[in-house]
């Protein structure tokens, strides 16, 4: 019996070992990335390929991936960054326009050992026209254009359209008023954006407008830029209101002048010339950063009357604090209407406000939906990218 | 060399500084080097970052190119950086804005204003559309889908009601063709009520990154100017 357990517990051991022997001795095995597919970056100009490889579980042992390259048919070269174990697609953005560019994906296991996939075929980036990703946004944008020329349609054969009280604007004529009548210059600063920007844009507008009242009260008007471009459309805008109102001889071009592109250093031009030369009326409206407060504060020291106007929200609390009075937002933009009372204008302002009963709509209706647990409002909105 | 850096620095600080007394010649001084200086490091970004790599060198390779062509000794990359010869059409816009200087062609310089005007609105339209009103509306009503799911917290569930109310306020007191009497007054006013709590909030966010500005330039002036004083 003594002989038969002790037989029984040696080969038991001896299983044991030769079982964890054999089990320690074999490498362990990594499956190479697999379905690895390169494709032309849909929607985009042609300036990149995407790769793309099957996910592999969490306790697969790979610690990252590699990508390779090759350009028309050369030595293949390591692109990038190490990515993640998740990670299942690479964009390479960093091609030779129209040449075949081939890839493969090497998988890092935890030991180091470097593991290749298939080599994929060679593609060719080429770019595309209309980019399908935005049809929804492009349909929306069709119809809401459609609303606005409909609403200047309108407003065109009937003259009498209203638009609400604005406080700042009508504060426009009592600033040019009473720096015609102290007899010094007025200082409009359109900020830091530039001509491509839609607040420049509407602050444009709205300096056209205090042109045309300057040109008829010979008030001084100093527009320092910070933009060589929106600096010749401010010229061109400030000379045309000028010429409109009869009055091409008061227009000075060299009143209106580029300071400097540098953000600080425009707030220190702008707020020495404020010091210097004690404008009666300051005008703020554009875009605008960091500087906003420091020539706010400025305008605000030598007394003059400060009219304010900006989309950029982070600013907006300063121009409150030290303006007199502040277009918020989109007030910036109903500016150029309510100041000209231009059919065109007035009419776009109440497509504007169509499209906010459209949201309005939209908001209430889905609000209640998703209540019920109808969600095809919010999977439409989901689609508009 | 870095201690007369750090004094140059120290010095133009407290010149910028000294306007909190009062205009005088130390800033004049200051704030006119400060603007020649950044007009002129502008050009020369502008020369390294736009003129060389944008036009001058893919238009002077693609008339190498061009010429390889004639006399034959083309290659594939030759042939290749012949697509510069385009950009002779946006040069040639770009260069409309010189007619400036001439009285009589002045009016050619509202070609490249209206392309580029026309080019920034198109840009910029559709990513306002979409971040501002398309992504806002979506994030206004997603919530309540969580909320039907019963995955909501009560905090959560404050707060996306609380958003809806602030949007539709808000959105009122931005009607501009209707008249602002009754309910849409009363709206109006609650919306305001929310823009001037946000940019509460915001102020005293900004306020405290000012502040840390100013810890910046106070250390500055402590620790690497006075500690090489002393």
């Amino acid at each position: 019996m003594t002989y038969n357990k002790t037989f029984i517990c040696i080969t038991t051991c001896l299983l044991i070992f030769l079982c964890g022997t054999y089990a320690f001795s074999q490498e362990p095995t990594f499956s190479t990335p697999t379905n690895v597919t390169a494709k032309d970056t849909p929607n985009d100009d042609g300036s990149s390929i995407t790769v793309t490889w099957d996910a592999v579980p969490e306790d697969s042992g790979i610690t990252g991936y590699k990508i390779l390259r090759n350009t028309d048919s050369g030595e293949f070269e390591e692109i990038g960054k190490q990515l993640k174990p998740t990670a299942t697609q690479y964009k390479d953005s960093e091609i030779e326009k129209g040449k075949t560019h081939a890839y493969f994906v090497q998988a890092i296991t935890d030991s180091e050992a470097l593991v290749n996939s298939q080599q994929t075929e060679g593609v060719i980036a080429t770019g595309q026209w209309f980019h399908t990703g935005k049809t929804s946004l492009f349909i929306a944008m069709i119809i809401l254009c459609a609303a606005i020329l409909v609403s200047i349609y309108l407003c065109r054969n009937n003259q009498d359209v209203f638009v609400r009280r604005i406080p700042g604007l009508e504060a426009v004529d009592e600033a040019i008023g009473r720096a015609t009548e102290m007899g010094r210059s007025i200082l409009y600063v359109l900020g830091l954006g530039g001509v491509e920007n839609v607040a420049t844009i509407a602050s444009m507008t709205i300096l056209g407008q205090v042109a045309r009242r300057t040109a008829d009260y010979e008030t001084p008007l100093r527009v320092p830029c910070n933009d060589p471009i929106v600096l010749n459309v401010v010229r061109e805008m400030v000379k045309t209101s000028y010429l409109d109102e009869g009055r091409p001889d008061a227009y000075q071009e060299e009143n209106i002048f580029y300071l400097t592109g540098d953000q600080f250093a425009y707030a220190a031009g702008v707020d020495g010339m404020m010091i210097r030369e004690k404008p009666a009326a300051v005008f703020l409206q554009g875009t605008f950063y960091a500087e906003s407060l420091l020539m706010a504060e400025t305008g605000n020291s030598i007394g003059a009357i400060q009219i304010a106007g900006t989309d950029s929200e982070h600013q907006l609390p300063f121009f409150i604090a030290a303006c007199d009075y502040t277009l918020i937002g989109e007030e910036l933009y109903a500016a150029s209407a309510y100041l000209s009372k231009e059919p065109m204008l007035l009419g776009s302002l109440r497509g504007q406000d169509w499209g906010k009963i459209v949201i309005f709509v939209t908001i209430i209706l889905g609000v209640t939906l998703e209540l019920f647990g109808i969600n095809w409002i919010t999977t439409l909105l989901q689609s508009v990218r | 060399m870095e201690i007369i850096g750090i004094w140059v620095a120290a010095f133009l600080t407290l010149c910028i500084y000294s306007f909190l007394y009062r205009d005088n010649p130390f800033y004049r001084f200051a704030e006119h080097l400060f603007v020649g200086i950044s007009v002129g490091y502008i050009i020369i970004i502008s020369i390294h970052q736009g003129v060389i790599p944008l036009a001058w060198e893919p238009l002077s390779e693609a008339i190498s190119a061009l010429w390889a062509e004639i006399v034959g000794t083309t290659t594939p990359e030759t042939r290749n950086a012949l697509w510069g010869l385009f950009r002779i059409l946006p040069i040639a816009i770009g260069l409309l804005f010189f007619a400036r200087l001439s009285s009589r062609h002045t009016w050619l310089i509202r070609y490249p204003i209206a392309i580029l005007i026309g080019f920034g609105a198109g840009v910029a339209i559709p990513n306002v559309l979409q971040a501002n009103i398309f992504a806002q509306t979506r994030g206004t009503i997603e919530p309540f889908a969580a909320m039907n799911a019963g995955t909501l917290s009560v905090l959560d569930t404050f707060n996306a009601v609380l958003i809806v109310i602030g949007v539709i306020c808000t959105l009122t007191y931005f009607f501009f063709s209707v008249e602002h009497r009754g309910p849409i007054n009363w709206l109006s006013k609650v919306g305001i009520a929310f823009l001037m709590i946000g940019f509460g909030a915001a102020f005293g966010n900004t306020v405290m990154g000012r502040l840390a500005l100013l810890i910046h330039r106070v250390g500055f002036l402590l620790n690497d100017w006075m500690g090489s004083i002393f």
